[in-house]
């Protein structure tokens, strides 16, 4: 399996994780662990900046992982840089999982929000990954600004659905320069090795993990599954005829 | 168009036998769903459902977890004042019950404030009666300066405000607000408020159409168990939670289940709920509502709550006092009720880790203004 690379660094794990949900935080930092995930979102709002010894922090304190704070909670693009410069200062770090979402109910992010916010981010030399709707133009859109990746979303957040933006996502990953990193609704290994098959750089987990009855265990699934598609994708699949061919050729004639 | 114009069109006992007539067969079609509407959840809330509570409950569950993890929201309330100028028949605070008065000063929020922020809490509720010349505006605009620089997440259970009035307190680093209507019930509402300027039943009710046009970050509802039929009052409440969803989308909402606990000058009650009924009201709220937070205080017992944590409530308070000062001098006199659960912070944390949950304290930042 080929490294990614995004923004100069390079991992040797396609699956992405976040850190919320868990039923502690000693079994997050085991989970995520034995995934082999090098990159962890955690969102701001959960940590404590104000004192040395936030127990998520301290638990991913790890040689393994690097930090993507994200920006969840925020609703504009004014308080996603507000809340992305309050992350870089605090978690040392210029990475950052942009996510603008106006609606609490389903925490749809919001493009336009999204966009000015990537715009602004990147001038102030972020490394801007943000979170989307599966929708290529905007992608393409982010791509322009400046983003380092682009993250469209399967299915809604915790929906664990799978990958109902499907096709959208086969055309954000045909047009994509940059990195694509499908991201909320993976609700099981097999939407990860299938969003990895489709060509998709990496794939973001979090609630399919957090939420198993052994997450350990479903984070070493979820590695292999999403290393299994990654090798699927660069062996080249062959074509899955979806039907028996046809009995009577169409252009023999051609030979007569 | 406000929520008042929207439930006047409303006939109380048409909603009544509307839900007393749901069969099985209704409950099974609720049950079969993945997204529940309005009459699903009359139908979950029905008699007809009682006996499918074990059901109910495990599909709770797994939409909880799946929604909001193995999580639960910590929060503690901070009783500010016990003065009040509303009569209200079920309330330790209401004017006419004999007890000592008392507002705290800024010395004394601060003093609660260090003693709760050292027991671990993020989240607060700032409670209060209602008397609206010594503790109105600029006594919450004051409080809320004075306890934000110790805590990320500040709510507010007072009376009803005006929709300006909200917005100075947002612009203070207010970020949410609970009001219960406690009975939707127009005439009997007058019967439980017959007094003060809560009396206002349209006012009481149009609130949360105010918060929504401030732009209140999150708002609870609920109704006071006990004044009303449990089972009307919390189809009223669903449809005022629809009704507020589709208009105000960019607010988020929880519900609480607060049944009616003794106090000094309680009357009698209308309607109890059972324990098994209150698990199944919020199982049906769950099924009705997965993105919905539903929150559960220490009115309830020790035993109860410890059941509770896994069946979809997502935010529970604890070690509470709720008499003003409380937190560094108790004393019962000042009660607004007495609370069930009486355990300290650390042991209810060790209990809800036994349970396979992790409780969460800080959910939100200052930065998210």
């Amino acid at each position: 399996m080929s490294a990614l690379t995004i923004a100069g660094k390079t991992f040797g794990s396609r699956l992405f994780t976040g850190t919320g949900k868990f039923s502690s935080n000693n079994l997050m930092e085991q989970a995520l662990l034995n995934s082999g995930s090098e990159l962890v979102t955690v969102a701001l709002k959960r940590i404590d900046v104000r004192t040395d010894a936030d127990d998520i922090l301290s638990r991913l304190d790890h040689s393994q992982f690097s930090l993507l704070p994200n920006t969840s909670g925020v609703r504009t693009a004014e308080e996603a840089v507000f809340a992305a410069e309050l992350a870089r200062e605090a978690l040392e770090t210029n990475w950052i999982k942009l996510e603008v979402h106006p609606d609490p109910k389903y925490l749809l992010p919001d493009p336009i929000e999204t966009l000015k916010a990537a715009e602004e981010l990147v001038k102030r030399d972020f490394v801007v990954l943000p979170y989307v709707h599966a929708d290529p133009v905007l992608c393409k859109r982010l791509e322009e600004v400046g983003t380092a990746a682009v993250m469209p979303l399967g299915s809604p957040i915790g929906s664990n659905k799978g990958l109902i933006t499907k096709d959208f996502l086969q055309i954000i990953i045909e047009q994509a320069k940059v990195p694509v990193v499908v991201d909320a609704g993976i609700g099981a290994p097999s939407h990860a090795a299938w969003a990895m098959e489709l060509g998709a750089d990496a794939v973001l987990v979090n609630t399919a993990i957090a939420v198993a009855d052994n997450p350990v265990t479903m984070g070493i699934a979820f590695k292999k599954a999403v290393e299994a598609g990654r090798l699927a994708y660069e062996s080249e699949l062959g074509m899955i005829l979806k039907k028996a061919d046809a009995s009577s050729p169409l252009t023999t004639f051609l030979e007569d | 168009m406000t929520f008042y114009n929207y439930i006047s069109e409303l006939n109380w006992n048409e909603v009544l036998d509307s839900i007393y007539l749901k069969t099985k067969v209704d409950v099974k079609v609720a049950l079969a769903k993945e997204d529940c509407d309005l009459e699903d959840f009359k139908a979950l809330i029905s008699p007809a459902a009682e006996s499918f509570l074990e059901e109910m409950a495990k599909k709770s569950h797994l939409r909880t977890q799946k929604r909001f993890g193995k999580t639960i929201q910590l929060y503690i309330p901070i009783y500010l004042s016990n003065e009040c100028q509303n009569i209200c028949t079920y309330c330790g605070f209401s004017m006419n019950v004999k007890i000592p008065r008392k507002t705290l000063t800024n010395d004394e929020i601060i003093r609660e404030a260090e003693i709760i922020k050292q027991l671990g809490y993020d989240h607060i509720l700032i409670v209060t009666g209602e008397s609206n010349k010594t503790v109105g505006l600029e006594y919450f605009k004051n409080a809320i300066r004075l306890l934000k620089p110790y805590f990320s997440h500040i709510a507010l259970e007072v009376q009803p405000l005006q929709q300006n009035e909200y917005s100075e307190l947002i612009s203070e680093g207010l970020n949410t607000v609970l009001v219960y209507q406690e009975t939707y019930n127009e005439d009997n509402y007058s019967v439980h408020h017959p007094k003060g300027r809560k009396s206002n039943y349209q006012f009481r009710v149009e609130t949360h159409d105010r918060l929504g046009k401030a732009g209140i970050h999150k708002m609870g509802l609920g109704v006071l168990i006990g004044l009303e039929d449990w089972r009307v009052d919390s189809a009223f409440n669903a449809m005022h939670l629809n009704y507020l969803e589709r208009k105000y989308w960019k607010s988020k909402y929880s519900v609480s289940f607060p049944r009616l606990r003794p106090c000094a000058g309680a009357s009698d009650l209308k309607s109890t709920i059972s324990d098994s009924q209150l698990v199944q009201l919020i199982c049906a709220y769950r099924l009705f509502n997965k993105e919905l937070e539903l929150s559960m205080s220490t009115r309830e017992s020790a035993k109860f709550r410890d059941n509770i944590i896994k069946l979809g409530i997502t935010s529970i308070s604890a070690d509470s006092k709720t008499d003003p000062g409380g937190y560094a001098n108790p004393n019962e006199n000042l009660e607004q009720f007495e609370i069930d659960d009486v355990r300290g912070t650390r042991e209810f944390i060790k209990l809800i880790n036994e349970q396979g949950y992790e409780a969460v304290f800080k959910d939100w930042d200052l930065s998210l203004q």
